[in-house]
């Protein structure tokens, strides 16, 4: 008897039944597996330096030709104009984040799908896969970090105490990749053509970003319109941070970080109801 | 003790049967298909509503430090509750409680990344299936040698062998130890001492108190390691009770059950297998190819026969071959055969046939073990095939004796007796 009533006090370790709201997220157990997030983290490290021939050095050598590219054609050609900063250097420090981002887009959209084999066989929270996704990249900024320090530099520009507020930005594009990676990731395991819109979009939406261009091209009246895509705030917090010039818009980096806020965690709420049938479906 | 485990009340699951067949549907058929039932302003949209439950209804209860076996046939709904219990997939109905922390070993090297070496995926699939870092460090050396992959630590594992491969994963994952450690048919894969070897670490595991489900086709392994077994067909439970009682009447039960000729599966899809291999059809037929007719024309003890197994390669260039462990009604196995092969074989269809001779097997039931095995060792899918054949004695008696002969083969062989005179034998002493 005694022991029956112990058993019966005893608190279960977990508990298995279908999921019944639909903003029962249980973000804790993400935080309880933070160390399996470093271990795929550091997986998608390694492996992808490991994987490619020249390493390390690729992550440097793809914005450095974008960035010849875009000196070359919008720079030379075009004339953009780039708030009188050396063009080169404009537009590095915006495709410093934007690299990132787009990179974290595409790895995290397809993440889900590609780890199949994780979700058909072990249990852990969902959530980790399009995270450690979106966060590996972060790595490869700090190559291209250091290149642009050398660039700034040549062209003898100082950076600015701003510097200081960069993992701001930065924090800032994270969850923008991860709130349209959560999107995409649980949406791609229901169909798979969504992994074939995802590079078409990350082009679309790099011309919506200020990354050839500046900010101040945008008409003032499409300004509030404009800033509804959070890469902006991200990409002239970068050039701010590094070069100090036109300090942040904080009505329009108010509107992005909302918008970020409210996609993360739609985000958030569509993956965790999509999840449930992730190992039946993929 | 006395302390619940696991406690499963109503635990149910649905599938949909047209999202299992039809495997991916793309957004724009998805987009193009509201857009016609909105347009022709008929809700029905043609969705199918068929389904159908791998799991209706399962209630039990296990208690701590317990060793509990699932059996049951392909389909049956083993792997559906493993899966719910180890939190892979939803119950659709009813809830499951688990007193502890659950470890799932549904399949070893789960995560294991081809790029990264032994010592590095040793890490990697330790935190995948829940291990501390520290943990790990601790284990390391233990994990290494249980391995037994030795100066390979430092390779990656893409160039391991497939044995190898199994090894180290299940190395890791023995030295999880949880508290509630679910199991699904490991040990159908890997060689015969690499078999044992899990098995020993299943028993210990029983005897350090943790609790373990397992779910086998192995009966002598199930009979041995499991004091109680739950019996599941078709998403319920049939039998829940003593290994012994509960094993022989599954025996018995799908002996009878299964008197197939030939098991065929006609997409890749459906079929049975994994992603190296998947098994297209399993038939026995008479030696020039035809059927066996069980009324006019039956497999009798003298009837040469073959067995038939076709299957999917997936890896280009694969060493595989096929083994047969032949069963007779008592579960015994009468024999296993197989055709070492060395050569790559390129993906696609295969056909493996094997030519048993007349006069060899004794009459009775039998079925047999289909096993998938690649560079000559590693098993790497085992079925256990429906197909069953009955042999009959047709012979003409001359002795006094009319039962069945015991023993699982009948071979004629060849007897010659001598006279060796009227005090031949005398002479040596």
């Amino acid at each position: 008897m005694e022991l029956a009533a112990e058993s019966g006090l005893k608190k279960p370790f977990a508990v298995i039944q279908p999921r019944k709201s639909l903003f029962q997220l249980d973000l804790g157990s993400v935080w309880r597996h933070r160390e399996m997030l470093y271990f795929l983290v550091w997986r998608d490290v390694i492996v992808r330096y490991k994987q490619t021939v020249i390493g390390a050095a690729w992550v440097v050598v793809q914005p450095t030709i974008t960035m010849i590219i875009f000196t070359l054609i919008f720079g030379k050609m075009a004339k953009i104009p780039s708030d009188g900063i050396p063009y080169p250097v404009f537009a590095f420090c915006a495709l410093l984040p934007w690299s990132y981002f787009s990179q974290a887009l595409a790895r995290s959209s397809s993440s889900v799908v590609n780890s199949s084999n994780l979700v058909t066989k072990i249990y852990f929270p969902r959530l980790l896969i399009p995270l450690a996704a979106s966060v590996a990249p972060v790595v490869d900024l700090f190559f291209s970090f250091i290149v642009l320090l050398a660039l700034m530099a040549w062209f003898k520009i100082t950076p600015t105490w701003g510097l200081l507020a960069l993992p701001l930005f930065l924090g800032l594009a994270i969850m923008t990749a991860l709130s349209v990676g959560l999107w995409a990731s649980a949406l791609n395991v229901k169909y798979r053509d969504v992994g074939s819109i995802i590079p078409f979009l990350i082009q679309v939406w790099m011309y919506a970003s200020p990354v050839a261009y500046p900010v101040s091209m945008v008409p003032e009246k499409w300004r509030l319109l404009y800033s509804l895509n959070p890469m902006v705030a991200v990409i002239e917090g970068f050039r701010w941070a590094f070069l100090g010039k036109g300090s942040p818009d904080l009505t329009m980096m108010a509107v992005s970080t909302a918008v970020v806020m409210l996609l993360l965690f739609g985000g958030i709420v569509y993956f965790k109801k999509m999840e449930q049938t992730f190992a039946d479906d993929i | 003790m006395g302390d619940v485990a696991i406690r499963a009340e109503n635990l149910s699951k649905r599938y949909n049967i047209a999202k299992l067949k039809k495997r991916h549907t793309t957004l724009s058929e998805q987009l193009a298909e509201t857009l016609k039932s909105v347009l022709h302003q008929n809700g029905r949209s043609g969705k199918s509503s068929e389904t159908f439950m791998a799991l209706n209804d399962v209630s039990f209860e296990i208690g701590q430090g317990e060793v509990v076996g699932i059996i049951g046939q392909n389909g049956a709904g083993k792997s559906t509750l493993l899966k719910i219990l180890s939190r892979i997939t939803e119950p659709t109905r009813g809830r499951a409680e688990v007193y502890g922390r659950v470890g799932s070993l549904l399949e070893v090297g789960t995560g294991f990344h081809p790029e990264l070496t032994g010592r590095e995926n040793i890490y990697l699939n330790g935190a995948i299936i829940g291990m501390k870092k520290e943990q790990i460090s601790s284990r390391f050396d233990e994990i290494v040698e249980f391995a037994e992959i030795g100066k390979f630590l430092d390779v990656p594992v893409k160039r391991y062998s497939s044995g190898m491969y199994v090894r180290l994963g299940f190395a890791v994952a023995a030295h999880l130890e949880p508290e509630i450690l679910l199991v699904d048919e490991v040990l159908a894969v890997g060689d015969a001492a690499f078999q044992k070897k899990c098995l020993d670490k299943i028993r210990n595991a029983a005897k350090n108190g943790q609790t373990v489900l397992f779910i086998s086709h192995n009966m002598i392994a199930v009979n041995s390691l499991c004091q109680r077994v739950i019996w599941v067909k078709s998403g319920e439970i049939v039998e829940d009770g003593s290994s012994a009682d509960v094993v022989r009447r599954y025996l018995t039960k799908s002996v009878q059950d299964r008197d197939l000729s030939e098991e065929v599966w006609d997409s890749a899809a459906e079929a049975p297998g994994n992603d190296m291999v998947r098994l297209r059809r399993v038939i026995v037929k008479h030696q020039d190819g035809r059927l066996f007719d069980p009324l006019s024309d039956p497999l009798t003890m003298q009837t040469p026969f073959r067995v038939e197994v076709e299957y999917w390669n997936l890896v280009p260039a694969a060493q595989l071959h096929i083994t047969l462990h032949l069963y007779n009604a008592e579960q015994i196995i009468a024999f296993t055969t197989g055709n070492i092969n060395t050569t790559a074989m390129p993906s696609g269809l295969l056909r493996s046939v094997c030519h048993f001779p007349g006069d060899l097997l004794n009459s009775g039931s039998h079925r047999f073990v289909v096993m998938v095995v690649k560079d000559t060792n590693c098993v790497i899918y085992s079925h256990e095939s429906r197909v069953a054949f009955d042999i009959l004695d047709v012979r003409e008696r001359h002795g006094s004796w009319y039962g069945k002969e015991p023993g699982v083969v009948q071979p004629v062989l060849e007897w010659t007796t001598e006279y060796l005179g009227e005090d031949g034998a005398r002479g040596q002493f």
